[in-house]
């Protein structure tokens, strides 16, 4: 039963982290006129910071896919990546560990948007 | 003379009064709370594929996990986008939409079948990353930045 009560609450977190997340997103378009490519850079930023000074692992800990599903969490992907691969390859890894490690969402969006183009046409508004 | 511009500036007054009236009224309240629920239930979606995964394969590696994980939530909301369902979710919900993953699939998606019609080569491919350039090009190079500045402190 405890377990049942743990999920419960971990999915509680999720949701009102995430949700929290894109509503100060959504502050920031109203108030201040950023783009939303900037507010993406912006939060994306955040995440590389986070993962730089190593307190995202302690974060997503306690929030789960509440951070790791907003942009946040590729910017600590690709930071991580980043730096895992340049303590195993030295300075050159700096370079291509963000990209290894991201590879799979963005290898997945690229060909998924292809084939989609191929099978779809937009609908005009 | 000054007749003339006084009548100038009471019609520039009444037309601004009218637009006033006539805009829609963007509640902020209201808009916060559709990005939160919408933003809050995909987190909620992504955290269930993952734990459904973990159930069938226990063995698997954290990090697969969330790869697979995250594919899946591009490939549904790129899915969306081609069906058209992502459109309306995005009407409703703001940031809630283009924060998490599946709004960064949709743009992708959205950018490319946009482009269709000037072909698949200077269409599709070029404008590909027209949207999500910006995000790719900037955390490419900031995660370089910081492994790089963390090699260089742990070096010391």
């Amino acid at each position: 039963m405890s377990e049942v009560w743990k999920m419960i609450g971990t999915y509680a977190i999720v949701f009102s982290v995430g949700g929290a997340l894109c509503a100060v997103a959504e502050i920031l378009i109203v108030r201040t006129k950023l783009t939303p490519a900037r507010i993406l850079v912006l939060f994306l930023i955040t995440g590389i910071v986070l993962e730089g000074i190593g307190v995202y692992d302690a974060i997503f800990k306690v929030c789960q896919a509440g951070v790791s599903v907003p942009i946040v969490g590729f910017g600590a992907a690709l930071a991580k990546g980043s730096i895992a691969a340049a303590k195993t390859y030295g300075f050159i890894g700096a370079f291509a560990g963000g990209l290894i490690r991201t590879a799979f969402g963005i290898g997945t969006a690229i060909v998924m948007s292809y084939i989609v183009t191929l099978v779809f046409s937009p609908k005009t508004k | 003379m000054s007749e003339k511009t006084n009548a100038v500036k009471q019609r520039n007054d009444r037309y601004n009064k009218y637009v006033n009236t006539v805009t829609p009224k963007t509640s902020l309240a209201k808009a916060m709370w559709h990005s939160f629920w919408i933003g809050g239930l995909t987190c909620v979606i992504g955290q269930g594929i993952g734990d459904i995964v973990k159930a069938i394969a226990p063995t698997m590696a954290t990090d697969t996990v969330a790869n697979i994980t995250s594919m899946i939530l591009v490939s549904v909301a790129i899915l969306f986008t081609g069906l058209g369902f992502y459109d309306v979710i995005a009407r409703q919900g703001g940031a809630g939409s283009f924060l998490p993953i599946t709004g960064f699939a949709n743009a992708m998606a959205s950018a490319s079948m946009e482009f269709k019609t000037e072909g698949l080569i200077f269409g599709t491919s070029a404008k590909l990353f027209t949207v999500v350039g910006p995000v790719v090009v900037n955390g490419v190079v900031w995660s370089t930045v910081a492994g790089l500045l963390n090699l260089w402190i742990m070096g010391m």
